[in-house]
């Protein structure tokens, strides 16, 4: 149609030269201010870390060497790296399991025909507007050791007191408790979102078999939120392998150890403490364990990929 | 025309209702507690706050408000007595988040107006490149990222925090799929025979066209940008702090000082719970949506 605006306009001259002009390069002009900025800010600080993992480089340093693979040798050997490995894939097994089992039951709940709709929904996300920090903060003063809530409410049932901080499985629970709090209703919005949009036609056809509530969801809800499922999966991959903010502020002494035992350091807070804590600033080293994070995401959201996958193949 | 849609979505309604079941009492009750604990974090940091120290290993706890919140919140805002300025840091984080805001929905309606409604060549490929950027992690590349800001002489500056987030991947997207749907090519060919430049379509006809989800994006981007953390944390100082960095700080300084600390902590979160009841429904809108065509 704009073809047809350009002919019938044939003939104006510099009028009409201008607007073609115009047509053509300034679709270019309005998509440049992201990619420029993506390239600077996003893609070469990506792909520059890449070398600098290749080098000695710290910030104060006088010369910075090539080095080769050194920084990759070392860190295969690094057993804190390691440590901060399972740590991570620890803290976010626990958090993510419960979180999205959590989230798919509160969206059967709320896709229901319900009084205050809004008013639930919107209790619901609260927490994803809560900051990290805030979190982080509010649990680590609930889950303190004199004085916790927790350890009254738990105290009641004759259970702890807890050292919550102490501890390396109590650690990665509480931890994964201010994760679970935080994302549980942004999980439970976004499958209740593709709720809505399963054909009716498949419930009518399943209520005609017999099949009734749990079984409806387990052959039909479930299956069709297929996809959904994996977007989940794969964002809290993404977020909670760079899981960073709640141990961090979780420690009295902010030092990015991840307690006094490293209990609950995480990878990066591992390339923190490398780079920025201390007085260390190992850059090479630490763009080498962004590197190996880098990685491990992949691998991990592949496998997440596969395994989720094969619902549908596991329940028909 | 107009008739047969509405008919369609009434049919499809009356549907739909028929299909949801009504929420039963076990159904209200569990809402209900889920709905009690996402509130309860919240409130008990205000609950803290607002009482001096020895509330806080008060045995029972203290479930109820007190009286020291004004005394806690003058405490926190003198600067010569607590390790960081809070003002200082609010003015920031209104700032960074602010132009932020501005920018990326800015950008984002004029790119995606071009993907939804110009052609050019190569469209389709740098399409997809917008949406290929949105898996990569970037926070990984901090390193350099931090010392391209010692280049730039931009650590300790807001610009440091303000330049990596002027625009984002999911905000094109976003854009382009509503323009796409939304906007009549009549109208844009309108415009066209009227005179207008692509430029002038973009004002005076996209730009009105795209508002509410304009404001959803501006709100999740808002939001985000205010409670960022690690990067504000590792390129600017706690003498010029966003909020979170200013919490942070604070919480590192007084280990022992629960009512202070989460003086802060509720300040913080503050200026969004406001916008939160206000526009909730909006954001909630947001998510959903964004859920459903991401």
């Amino acid at each position: 149609m704009a073809v047809h605006a350009g002919t019938r306009r044939r003939g104006l001259g510099i009028r009409s030269r201008l607007h073609r002009l115009d047509a053509g390069v300034s679709p270019y002009l309005y998509v440049a201010p992201f990619f420029v900025l993506f390239g600077v800010f996003g893609l070469f600080p990506l792909g520059y870390t890449a070398w600098i993992s290749l080098t000695d480089r710290t910030l104060l340093g006088p010369a910075t060497h090539f080095v080769g693979l050194d920084n990759y040798v070392q860190l295969i050997h690094d057993s804190y790296f390691w440590n901060a490995v399972e740590n991570t894939l620890a803290i976010w097994v626990i958090a993510t399991v419960p979180q999205l089992v959590i989230a798919l039951g509160l969206a059967h709940l709320l896709n229901t025909q319900l009084r205050a709709r809004t008013l639930f929904r919107m209790c619901v996300i609260l927490p994803q507007v809560t900051s990290l920090v805030a979190v982080a903060l509010i649990f680590t003063q609930l889950f303190s050791r004199d004085y916790g809530l927790i350890k009254y409410v738990l105290g009641g049932v004759g259970i702890g007191p807890v050292d919550w901080e102490a501890g390396r499985l109590s650690s990665w629970i509480a931890l994964s408790t201010m994760v679970t709090w935080r994302w549980a209703g942004y999980n439970a919005l976004i499958y209740l979102a593709a709720m809505q949009g399963i054909p009716d036609e498949l419930y009518e056809a399943a209520a005609i078999d017999g099949a009734k509530g749990w079984r409806q969801f387990t052959h039909i809800t479930i299956p069709m939120l297929r996809p959904t499922i994996i977007f989940t999966v794969i964002v809290s991959t993404i977020g909670g392998l760079q899981l960073f903010t709640e141990p961090y502020l979780f420690e009295p002494l902010k030092q990015a150890t991840g307690g006094s035992a490293r209990q609950y350091q995480t990878v990066v807070m591992y390339l923190y403490e490398k780079a920025f804590a201390g007085t260390q600033f190992k850059f090479g080293y630490a763009a080498t364990i962004g590197w190996a994070l880098f990685l491990l995401i992949a691998v991990v959201s592949a496998i997440n990929f596969l395994i989720v996958r094969r619902i549908r193949s596991v329940d028909a | 025309m107009a008739s047969v849609a509405y008919s369609a979505r009434s049919s499809a309604r009356r549907r739909v209702s028929r299909r949801l079941g009504s929420a039963g009492p076990l159904t209200y009750a569990v809402l209900v507690v889920v709905s009690l604990a996402s509130l309860f974090p919240l409130y008990w940091s205000f609950v803290v706050a607002s009482h001096d120290n020895s509330a806080v290993s008060a045995y029972p706890p203290v479930l109820t408000p007190g009286s020291e919140l004004w005394h806690n919140l003058t405490r926190l805002f003198d600067s010569g007595e607590v390790n960081v300025n809070f003002w200082t840091a609010l003015i920031n984080s209104t700032i960074v988040a602010g132009v932020v805001t501005f920018t990326v929905v800015l950008f984002a309606a004029l790119a995606g107006y071009a993907f939804a409604k110009l052609h050019f060549r190569g469209r389709g490929a740098l399409l997809v490149a917008v949406i290929a950027t949105m898996l990569v992690p970037v926070q990984l590349g901090v390193i350099p990222l931090y010392i391209e800001m010692i280049h730039f002489g931009w650590v300790n500056h807001l610009q440091a925090v303000i330049a990596p987030s002027l625009v984002s991947a999911f905000g094109v997207f976003l854009m382009r799929q509503y323009i796409a749907g939304s906007v009549p090519d009549e109208l844009i060919d309108a415009a066209r025979v009227d005179g207008c430049y692509t430029l002038g379509v973009f004002w005076h006809v996209v730009l009105p066209a795209v508002r509410p989800v304009a404001a959803v994006l501006g709100l999740l981007t808002f939001m985000m940008t205010w409670n960022d953390f690690f990067w504000p944390l590792v390129v600017l100082s706690p003498q010029n702090p966003t909020v979170q960095v200013a919490v942070s700080t604070l919480s590192s300084g007084y280990v022992e000082d629960y009512a202070l600390v989460l003086t802060g902590t509720f300040v913080s979160i503050l200026p969004l719970l406001a916008v939160f009841l206000v526009l909730g429904r909006h954001i909630i809108g947001g998510i959903m949506k964004g859920a459903v065509k991401g």
